[in-house]
């Protein structure tokens, strides 16, 4: 589904390499954590992988079912079927949630080529949706993102997945500012969405998260590369020693 | 989930489509092929005098015109707004156009040429008395839009060519005709309130404006009565190289209330034309008015040529306990804008709101805001005013709030948001503050912000179009203003508002 293929990415702003190599396949149906310590790149590789401005392909390539995925525009990605959970989800004042979401919805199956959705097949699918993720009518009235909380914000973007039914997945640093209780209703979220056809890539810091959406593979990430590959048993191994054994790796390989 | 927000989803939905449909970018630009009969070009105390004529008007209102017009002559344009406006010869165009065929006015709409309704059926405005004012969406499950109706002034060029509901208001008691029409079939109300507002001399616009104004539209509201439909005027400019100067009196006596709302949409041409026209508003005890405006004259092309040169004098006068004045505009249109709608609280307690969104985009310039004079006690003033500017557009916000040593216990909240599109376009605030009593209170708050990044990202990855979601953004920065304007106001604004900025990113 998604190739990675020696990935090298720096900074516009300042001639900075922040991936240095990095590859990666991942097919259908797999769920792959990326783990590593601040500053290693990972947030920069879901950015890129997205389409965000301010960063410069220096080689590599990235294919999506062997379309040339970073030639594609950003709204292109997503009609593919990429999306990205934000770590921050970005505020839109005076935009309303419902009006958000059916434009998003209705652009992508227009770019598709599909019949867009009316309004009462819309309203009864993100109901449905927001029903299981215990969303409020009352914040789905809301401006896009505006005063809600951290946990809320989480919620919405695995609302929005749900909605949008992407087949790849980046769930970036979604665990972070979630207390528990939070934690285990995205999860649930996200679990109950997954299937033989979809896969992710769950970016975190923490083992916690992998608790409850369980990877497949485990990628140790260190200064724009991943230095280890294993199964869930390497995540618990973070978990205990921290990553001092694998930054030593990470120079090793300069 | 409230019906009302569904109603909206399905407007927001339909804004989206609006734009992608409208392959050029101002969608009013045709012209009517009609015959017009136009008065000689320049403008001298004949001219004045031939205006009145045409309008079989009786010898006080020519009076009134050749004092504004002798007056006029000595004043000077205004040169203090931030816009550079090119010299105006006065002395050419003309000063008066209508369809030949309105000679003889139309006693019904029946009999009014079918080219003229066609050209505003043709620009959503059916003036037929069956039909709702157009842009209402069928299938909104509205409620309470369902059954309203809304009466059309419609003005093309210098006249008006018909009034819709006219029987069925006026068994309320409500008069709603042309001012040419009330001059000569209510004159005790005219004289009584023309020009009480806004003085013939007021300035040098509305001085122009009170020597030839041709037409416009006039509304009583009596004692007690709540108007009950929207009123509304439409504005069209047809005719080449023609001034419009059409002048608009308001008056909601005790306990009345009114809600009215003018649109306007000028031909593309490639000479400017110019619009100079006056509203009053007068309120007594207990009474309201709210008055919405879409602006959307034709604004140019991209290197700034042609387009309407919009000079505007609006004043509402709050004179009883407890009047309130409720000003909304949406300015979208026009090559140069110049607009201030005011509000003088007069009366105890008495209130006045303005709420704007004015958009530039391209070479448009725009000078506009408000004045909220304080006279009498406890009054409140508000301004929420959004300045949208793309391209190379200027847009400046200028207000003054005036706080009388009378006006104890008064307060005024200013809050004025600038958005930038781009990094050739200005966005300018100049707020006048003058609180002449310690028991006033008078806040402004004001920001500058540029369509952010972020929320571009933010709403492409989830595979919106830039474009859409340039409109969406604005749109969202532009609520508080939005609904503030009648449904049927509010929808049409929005499709305009992603209009206007269409070829703004990219």
């Amino acid at each position: 589904m998604l190739k990675i293929d020696d990935l090298k990415v720096s900074l516009e702003e300042e001639e900075k390499q922040i991936i240095k190599g990095l590859s990666l396949s991942i097919n259908p149906g797999e769920v792959h954590a990326i783990m590593g310590p601040n500053g290693s790149g990972k947030s920069t590789l879901s950015s890129v992988l997205a389409g965000k401005d301010g960063y410069i392909v220096d080689s590599g390539a990235v294919k999506f079912d062997g379309n040339d995925l970073l030639e594609a525009e950003v709204e292109e990605r997503a009609a593919l079927g990429v999306f990205m959970a934000f770590q921050y989800p970005i505020e839109i004042p005076g935009v309303g949630n419902m009006n958000f979401l059916r434009t998003a919805l209705n652009s992508q199956r227009k770019t598709r080529g599909q019949e867009e959705l009316n309004a009462a097949d819309f309203l009864k699918l993100v109901r449905g949706i927001a029903k299981e993720l215990e969303i409020s009518d009352e914040m789905m009235k809301r401006p896009v993102n505006v005063g809600a909380s951290g946990g809320e914000k989480k919620r919405n973007e695995i609302l929005q997945m749900c909605l949008l039914e992407p087949r790849f997945v980046i769930l970036d640093e979604t665990d972070s500012g979630l207390d528990v209780d939070a934690m285990k209703l995205v999860s649930r979220g996200v679990n109950n969405f997954s299937s033989s056809s979809r896969s992710f890539l769950v970016i975190t810091h923490y083992q916690r998260l992998l608790n409850y959406i369980v990877p497949d593979f485990v990628h140790i990430m260190v200064d724009g590369k991943i230095v280890k590959t294993g199964d869930k048993s390497l995540a618990l191994h973070v978990e205990d020693t921290g990553y001092k054994d694998f930054l030593q790796l990470g120079k090793e390989k300069h | 989930m409230t019906d009302n927000y569904e109603a909206r989803d399905v407007i927001d939905k339909e804004t989206l489509s609006t734009v992608k449909s409208v392959g050029d970018t101002y969608k009013y630009g045709f012209s009517t092929d009609i015959e017009t009969e136009y008065a000689p070009l320049g403008l001298n105390e004949d001219i004045v005098r031939l205006i009145s004529e045409k309008n079989s008007e009786p010898s006080w209102m020519l009076d009134w015109r050749l004092k504004a017009f002798n007056r006029w002559k000595k004043l000077k344009q205004p040169d203090w707004a931030l816009l550079k406006i090119p010299e105006i010869d006065f002395q050419n165009q003309y000063y008066y156009a209508r369809p030949a065929n309105m000679k003889e006015k139309p006693k019904s709409l029946d009999d009014v040429d079918p080219k003229l309704l066609e050209t505003y059926s043709k620009l959503g405005i059916p003036l037929t008395e069956q039909k709702k004012l157009a842009g209402v969406v069928e299938e909104a499950p509205l409620g309470e839009g369902e059954n309203r109706k809304v009466a059309v002034d419609a003005v093309f060029d210098s006249v008006s060519v018909g009034t819709t509901f006219k029987e069925e208001l006026k068994s309320a008691g409500v008069i709603f005709c042309s001012i040419s029409e009330a001059i000569k079939e209510y004159p005790h109300l005219v004289k009584k309130y023309l020009g009480s507002v806004v003085p013939i001399s007021d300035n040098f616009f509305a001085c122009l404006n009170a020597a030839v104004f041709s037409d416009g539209s006039f509304v009583y509201i009596p004692e007690g009565v709540k108007c009950p439909m929207e009123l509304s005027t439409y504005f069209r400019i047809n005719a080449e190289n023609t001034g419009q100067f059409e002048r608009t009196l308001i008056v909601a006596d005790n306990n009345a209330y009114v809600s009215y709302l003018e649109g306007c949409t000028a031909p593309q041409r490639d000479e400017s034309q110019l619009h100079a026209a006056v509203v009053e508003l007068v309120i007594l005890e207990e009474a309201e008015i709210k008055y919405s405006t879409v602006q959307n004259w034709f604004p140019g092309d991209e290197n700034g040529v042609g387009g309407i040169y919009n000079f505007v004098t609006k004043r509402a006068d709050c004179r009883g306990k407890n009047s309130k004045v409720m000003w909304t505009q949406v300015e979208t249109g026009s090559a140069i804008t110049w607009k201030y709608p005011s509000c003088v609280l007069k009366g105890d307690n008495s209130s006045g709101e303005f709420y704007s969104i004015a958009i530039t985009n391209n070479m448009q310039q725009a000078d506009t805001g408000t004045k909220m004079i304080h006279l009498g006690k406890n009054t409140n003033s508000r301004i929420v005013s959004k300045g949208i500017s793309a391209g190379k557009a200027q847009n400046t916000y200028r207000g003054l709030v005036q706080i009388g040593g009378k006006s104890q216990n008064s307060r005024n909240f200013t809050q004025c948001d600038s958005l930038l599109i781009g990094n050739k376009c200005g966005a300018h605030t100049v707020p006048y503050i003058e609180v002449n009593n310690s028991s006033a209170r008078a806040e402004h708050e004001a920001t500058t912000s540029k369509v952010d990044e972020d929320q571009l990202f933010y709403c492409m990855q989830r595979g919106i179009q830039e474009e859409d979601a340039v409109a969406l953004i604005v749109n969202g920065f532009c609520k508080e203003v939005l609904q503030a304007l009648p449904m049927e106001f509010a929808m049409e604004a929005q499709k305009l508002v992603a209009i206007s900025l269409e070829g703004s990113v990219g």
